[in-house]
Parts: C-alpha cells; structure tokens; sequence
C-alpha cells in the first residue's frame, strides 16, 4: 500500500513545510521549468488536456478545458487585454472538508510552482490566492512562500530568464462559505459582496476586473507540476479508473481515524472508510454518508464498493464533489444532521434569489419541527415541494440545489426515521434538544 | 434668504498613518481602490478589535468607496465585527462533523461558564462568542478558534480549560491546553 505513488502529498510536512531550496532538492520547479522553457502555452495546454485532469473542488470540469475558453492573442495583437488573471480558489469551506489545508499548509511551493504553469498557459501575467480568512497558518506560510519564489527569480519579471513575468499575491478572505463559487469569489476580490454572477459572460471572457480569468482550486492546480514534470503517460498510469490520477480522500464523522489520504483516483468507498479510516468507532454502525462534502446526496452501506470517482458516484445517484467522507453512524439522527446541514445553507446563503433566501430557511424551520416531534405528515409534503424549488435551473447559483441534494436524498433514504419523528412526537435518537444554533 | 452651510469633515486623519500605509499597500496590489475595501476593513479590525462608524467612514473617504455600499460589504463578511467584541473571540464550528461529534455539549459549557449566548460579550470585556462555519479541522473535531488559533478535539473540560487559561492572561497552545487538562483530571 506505501508503494502507491502519492505525488501531490509525498512532500507534504506539516511541522514544517519545505524551503524553495530543500523543495527544488526533491525535484521542484522542474513541471515548471519544463513549461517555461521547453513549450509553447498551446503544448501545456495540450498536456493538460490529454491528462484528462478534472478539477478538484466539487464539480469536476475538465481543467483543461475550462482554459480552453479563455481567449488567446497574438504578440501585439490591438484586441488584447491589457491583462488577464489566474485565480487560486483557496476558500476550503464545504463542511466536511479539509484537503486543500493540508495542502497549503504542508507544502506551498507546490501551489506556487502550480500557478506558474498555469498562469503561463493562459497568458496572465497577475495571479492571486484567494485564501479563506480562517486559515492563519497556511496564510504565513504562503506569504513565506511567495517571498522565498520571488528571491530565487520563479515569480516577477523574466521569471528565471525565460522573459515570462508573474505576479503573484496572496489575498485572505473575510469569511462567507459562498465565496468558494467562482464568480461570487471575483466580486469579493474586486471588494464587492460576494453574491455570483449571472453566466454568460463567463469568467475565462470576463471576470476579475472585467478581464479573461481562470479560477481553479488548489487540489486541481497542485497536480500540474506533475503532469508536466512525468508526462502524460505518466499521469494516466497513476490510476487503473477512467478517471485520471490520484484524488485526496478524506473522512470524518464518528470513525476510528478521521483523516486525508492521496489515492489512485477511483478507490472505492469502502478502501477509504474501512483500510484507511478504520472503520466506524467502537459499538457504531454504519448508516449513511455523504460521499463529498455536506453538499452531495447520502448514499447507503450498499454502496461501499462504488469507486470514488466522478462517474460511478453520479451512477450510485450522487457527486463526488470533494471527495471527504462525511459518515452517519447509527447513533446519530439522520434528522439532525440533515438539520444541521440545511443551518448551515440557510445561514451561508447570499440572500440574492428567492427560492435560497427563503427556501433555506423555510427547509430548517420544518426540519426543526420535525426534530423536536412537533412535526406532521404534511411537512414531509413541504419539503419535498421545497427541494423542487430549490433545484438547478431555479436559483441564482449552485448553493441551494447543493442544499437539497442531503435533503432530498435523506427524504429518499430514512424516510422512516422521519416519520417515527413525526409519529412519536419525539426524536427516536433523544438529542433533539441539542440540535441546532 | 436663508444660506445653510455644510462642512464635509475629513475623516481620514482618523486613521493612523500605519493603517493608511498598509491599506494603499493592498492597494497597489489590486487594479481598483475599491477592491482594497475588504482588507482595509481587516487592518482596521487588526488594530483596533473592531470596525466602528467612524473607521467605516474613515476608509470610504480614504478608498472613495461610498459609505453605504462599504456598510453592506462589511455586514456581508462574517470575519468583519461592526460591533465592539471581547479581547478573545470565540469562533465555534457548527458544521457537520462537528455536530455528529458532539460540539454541543461544548458550546454549552462554554455559555454556560461564560454567562453569554451567541453574539455577547463578557462583562469583563475578555470573551465573545460567535459560530463558524466549518473551520476545516474535520479530523480533529470538535473545533473552535479564538483570534488566529485554532483548537481541536475539545471536550466541555478541555475547552473550560482553554478559556480559564486565556482569562489569566496565559497564551495557551494546543499542548498547554492539553497539560491544563491533565491537571484537571
């Protein structure tokens, strides 16, 4: 199991992460180099696109795609913008999950030499991190980070003389989980509230300040350096799934080893809850679980033997959106936790379109009842009504359909433990008091 | 005929020269002066423990951001206080792994040792207490942050531990909150 190549986390120290000395020692900056001198951004973006690299924060879009649609120019072309923006979305906020933190706090050179590449193959020339205000470590020691690549010539002007110029800064956020959708990052960047955008125009024609912008997440762009310093030969080889590379997985919840664990992409629910978790802790069983973060559908034990990967979790009827198990044992009230998940999209919602402004809070009001026994047989009518509001295609953005994913899913699958709520007039589990705010 | 006077007063000099040096930093960083709004809120806040009225308007001068609309980006961010808080502010994770691992029983210690729900301050001026959404230390949960640390694993016992360490004016770590736990044992 040690043998299994784990590039993306093989370097990570979390006591105290690497130098951009000891970090070039163990083979850094050379994907970077690579791309800088020895390609075009056309040949990156080839390489990118023939790894088949998704992207890692939740909704697995072809990065190499996504950077297709930014437009390219030719040197001296009067149509081009003066400039255009890579953006790091470093606001790890899906409860639940906790990969993109070891990351940056274990090995931030790795996420600085990542934004070269990508960078270059877009053409920009400015690029930011955009870090969640809670993160206080990894913020130091990006900043160090940042210092060390700009005192070794990997970032500002004729970046290690190959005539390329990258700026690259660190911005910390102040908070609000719906910074972590890309448009509504752009405007908090640009000092706005952070409600999204409507789409089109999308982000790669124009987004931060109106210019060509790439926002990716730092679990995606912590893969490049790989991809372009192995190949993609290399890279396809990492994992036997049709998905490409390795994936951080993660678990939480009452198991007996919570934690993070880099992959073949493609593991299988039960490899990551079972080997590497260690099960769920002594006298639980398993109920359920979200499959990745507190905004995909529950699946059920009879689903641990679906591979973690984009496709086979949509066909078991979720996402594997960030990949970090969140697991219900049978003492805990699958009621409750729906609750506490729909507090937490109601109190994150931007406020800007109805059916989440006001649908989220409808949801936690009815659950409330529910929880507390003092629910009735027409409230499970209501939610179901409320998930129908709340879908893709009726909001604004993606937080409220990720709300009803649990919910919906939840309604599916413990129905019957709803309607023991609403039956007994009390909580079954008896912690219906502690619930919630 | 009756002439009424106004006086537009200058409200930058009442930001330090420290303040004002570090927030035109942010803005030869970004494009706008607008989009130095929020970190100029945050050096405020780093300073001064909160953003009152007068520092709001302050930096709407300073960035010739218009007052209401720098008023609605700073109620937007939860990390932004327009009210005084305590010296220590208490974030407690709410989210979900934090829930299925019981940080109930430690948000009720901590109101309950505190005299405070969510939102107040100590009379003593030292502790306030506000929820978080998730703090991504989902390993290691129960969790919570006051100021720029972050603690794990909280038991009620624990946590009492960290806040009376903290009340003696102690810089408590993870380590020392876990040998004052000992102690109490």
């Amino acid at each position: 199991m040690t043998s299994l190549p784990r590039p993306l986390t093989h370097l990570v120290n979390c006591q105290q992460p690497l130098s951009i000395n000891e970090y070039q020692a163990r083979g850094g900056y050379q994907g970077a180099s690579k791309a800088i001198h020895d390609y075009s951004p056309q040949q990156v973006l080839k390489i990118v696109q023939d790894s088949g690299l998704k992207g890692r924060g939740g909704a697995g879009f072809p990065t190499g795609m996504k950077w297709s649609f930014v437009p390219m120019f030719e040197p001296g072309d009067e149509n081009a913008p003066d400039n255009k923006y890579l953006v790091c979305n470093a606001d790890e906020m899906e409860p639940g999950t906790f990969k993109d933190r070891l990351l940056l706090e274990g090995v931030p050179h790795q996420l600085v030499e990542a934004m070269i590449i990508a960078a270059y193959t877009i053409g920009a020339n400015k690029a930011y991190i955009f870090l969640r205000g809670e993160y206080h470590l990894a913020a130091r020691r990006l900043q160090q980070a940042i210092e060390e690549a700009y005192q070794e010539k990997w970032l500002g002007t004729d970046i290690q003389g190959s005539g390329y110029q990258l700026d690259l800064y660190l911005h910390t956020s102040a908070g609000r989980y719906i910074c972590g959708e890309e448009t509504a990052l752009i405007n908090a960047l640009e000092g706005k509230r952070a409600n999204p955008r409507a789409k089109p125009p999308f982000p790669q024609v124009s987004g931060l300040f109106g210019k060509p912008t790439i926002v990716n997440n730092v679990e995606t762009l912590s893969n490049l350096p790989h991809i372009l310093k192995n190949g993609v030969d290399w890279y396809l080889q990492l994992s036997p799934d049709s998905d490409a590379g390795t994936k951080i997985y993660g678990a939480c919840g009452r198991v007996n080893s919570p934690g993070l664990w880099e992959l073949p992409m493609g593991a299988t629910i039960r490899e990551v809850l079972y080997d590497h978790a260690g099960g769920l802790a002594d006298g639980l069983k398993l109920k359920g679980l979200l499959p990745g973060g507190a905004s995909t559908d529950f699946l059920l034990p009879e689903h641990l033997d679906t591979p973690m990967d984009y496709d086979s979790i949509a066909k078991a009827g979720s996402r594997l959106g960030t990949g970090g198990l969140i697991v219900l044992d049978d003492q805990n009230c699958p009621v409750a936790m729906v609750l506490n998940l729909l507090q937490f999209f109601a109190q994150e919602s931007c406020g800007w379109c109805t059916p989440c402004r006001d649908g989220t809070p409808w949801a936690v009001e009815v659950l409330t009842r529910i929880e507390r026994g003092q629910g009735s047989p027409e409230d499970l009518d209501t939610l179901a009504r409320l998930c129908d509001f709340m879908w893709i295609g009726k909001t604004h953005c993606a937080l409220a359909p990720g709300a009803v994913e649990p919910l919906k899913s939840a309604l599916k699958y413990f129905h019957d433990e709803f309607e023991q709520h609403i039956d007994q007039g009390c909580c079954p589990y008896g912690h219906s008091a502690k619930g919630g705010h | 005929m009756q002439v009424i006077k106004t006086v537009t007063l200058d409200y930058r000099q009442y930001l330090t020269g420290e303040e004002i040096a570090a927030i035109e930093h942010e803005v030869s960083i970004m494009e706008t002066r607008e989009a130095a709004g929020i970190e100029a809120l945050k050096l405020v806040q780093e300073h001064r423990g909160w953003v009152s009225d007068d520092s709001l308007l302050a930096i709407s001068q300073l960035l010739d951001i218009p007052m209401a609309q720098l008023e609605g980006v700073a109620t937007f961010y939860n990390l932004i206080y327009r009210q005084p808080v305590g010296r220590y502010v208490i974030h407690i994770c709410n989210s979900i792994s934090c829930h299925l691992t019981g940080y109930q029983d430690v948000l009720a210690s901590i109101k309950e040792h505190l005299g405070i729900d969510y939102g107040q301050t100590t009379e003593d001026g030292l502790f306030t207490l506000l929820s978080n959404a998730c703090l991504g230390g989902c390993d290691k949960s129960p969790v919570m942050m006051i100021g720029k640390e972050h603690y794990y694993q909280l038991t009620p016992e624990k946590a009492i531990a960290i806040l009376n360490g903290l009340s003696q004016n102690v810089a408590v770590s993870q380590e020392s909150a876990e040998a004052l736990e000992l102690e109490n044992d």
